[in-house]
């Protein structure tokens, strides 16, 4: 135990302080993921449509958005917004921000390829049943897409919770500068305490994507 | 836009630009040859080592990069295992990548039908020559889109090597902005430099999979 520094967990409330910065982690990526999912079903089904400028725009921001890595994202809102348009935006906020148009962005490009998945066929044997828009839609499309969608997005959803860590480099106090934290503090008192400390926020992090991963392979073998 | 100040520091903006794709480069490559070991042993159903690469597939792919580095560069030196930061780096990446890679490897094996085993077998080819003549250049058409992908994922995610002191394009853009309060300079030149590693490489994987679309076979 020692040798590991896996003590200093059980010292005074460090292990209730690990697990509230990974509180704060938790809840700026549920906000975006709260967010993302519902925008990214509204731009996915608009990149659909046949609107040249909709699509010319809706695409600028979606190659833009995931071509850059998620860390220039937050820079470009944290340290730009201050620096070019002078606000002053906490790093919690520009975390949500970047999460939540990042999100946005996948999350629309997996809706129009469920929704592209779709075989012609399935539309106009829905035509020629008789059946309008809405219902096409309602009885024929979504069922299917959806079924397509629901494990792509909770994949999403443990991706978001990854990129959460990088809020750290934007100063938000998580789970890993709470961990910084408790290893300077202890630094005299158990020297090793960096390995079971980092040792632990790895396995949290695993705990808490594990269980969302399996749940999305299972719902795709179900409905594969 | 001080373009005077741009071209001041452009220099130091190219070496951080090559430090990224240099221990990028390094890293997918060892990616790629442990995913390609890991797709080997769950194709082959090795004993033991199956059960030892699916555990740490599920380890790598529900962790952060971030917690990953953090725990190889400032925990393993604790238990005696001494590191730099740039294998770190390096090495962090492996570690992430190995499973993406293995995973799109797998996909391409397991496209490949049994039928085409079997009648190679018929032929009376050894294992090892079915795996070269037959099985891999057809696994390696449906592989590769996913590869592309992973190396893009992976090309970007380097961008969390600065909080392990390497001197990458983040902890440049970072420094300057500290430094000098040159803000939109310091941010632009941050996104132009990423665009030229990035946008090359997601260019060619569109091109190769447009080519690669046709290649499959009786598809």
């Amino acid at each position: 135990m020692r040798a590991l520094g896996l003590e200093v967990l059980f010292k005074g409330k460090n292990l209730a302080r690990l697990l509230g910065g990974l509180w704060v982690a938790m809840k700026i990526s549920l906000i975006s993921v709260g967010l993302s999912l519902p925008l990214g079903l509204l731009l996915g089904a608009l990149m659909t449509r046949k609107n040249p400028v909709c699509r010319a725009v809706l695409r600028c921001y979606l190659e833009f958005v995931r071509v850059m890595p998620q860390m220039v994202l937050l820079f470009l809102v944290f340290f730009g917004s201050a620096g070019i348009f002078g606000w002053n935006i906490s790093g919690e906020l520009s975390a949500v921000i970047v999460f939540t148009l990042w999100g946005t962005a996948e999350m629309s490009d997996l809706v129009r390829g469920a929704l592209v998945s779709i075989p012609a066929h399935q539309y106009e044997s829905a035509a020629a049943l008789g059946l309008g828009r809405a219902q096409t839609y309602r009885y024929v499309v979504l069922p299917q897409a959806v079924r397509r969608l629901i494990p792509l997005s909770i994949n999403l959803i443990t991706r978001m919770i990854k990129t959460t860590s990088l809020v750290l480099m934007i100063g938000v106090v998580e789970v890993l500068k709470v961990a910084q934290q408790i290893i300077e503090s202890n630094r005299m008192s158990s020297p090793n305490a960096a390995f079971g400390i980092y040792l632990t926020v790895f396995m949290l992090y695993f705990l808490v994507c594990w269980p969302i991963s399996l749940l999305a392979k299972r719902l795709e073998k179900r409905w594969g | 836009m001080n373009w005077e100040f741009m071209g001041r520091y452009l220099p130091l903006y190219g070496e951080a630009a090559l430090l990224t794709v240099r221990l990028g480069a390094e890293g997918i490559a060892g990616a790629t040859l442990l995913g390609l070991v890991c797709a080997m042993i769950q194709y082959y159903k090795v004993p033991v080592l199956r059960s030892v690469v699916t555990g740490y597939i599920e380890l790598s792919r529900n962790t952060p990069l971030l917690v990953q580095l953090f725990f190889i560069y400032y925990g393993l030196p604790k238990i005696g295992i001494p590191t730099n930061a740039a294998v770190c780096g390096a090495a962090g990446l492996m570690f992430l990548g190995g499973s993406y890679m293995c995973e799109a490897f797998r996909s391409g094996l397991e496209a490949v039908d049994p039928m085409q085993t079997e009648c190679a077998c018929a032929l009376g080819l050894s294992r090892g020559q079915i795996m070269r003549h037959v099985v891999l250049p057809q696994a390696f058409t449906v592989s590769m889109p996913p590869f592309m992908a992973n190396v893009i994922f992976l090309l970007k995610e380097t961008s969390v090597f600065s909080a392990i002191s390497l001197m990458d394009l983040m902890f440049t853009a970072k420094d300057l902005i500290g430094l000098y309060y040159k803000t939109t300079e310091s941010l632009f030149l941050l996104v132009v430099f990423y665009l030229l590693i990035l946008l090359p490489v997601s260019l060619l994987g569109a091109a190769l999979e447009r080519r690669l679309r046709h290649a499959g076979f009786g598809t």
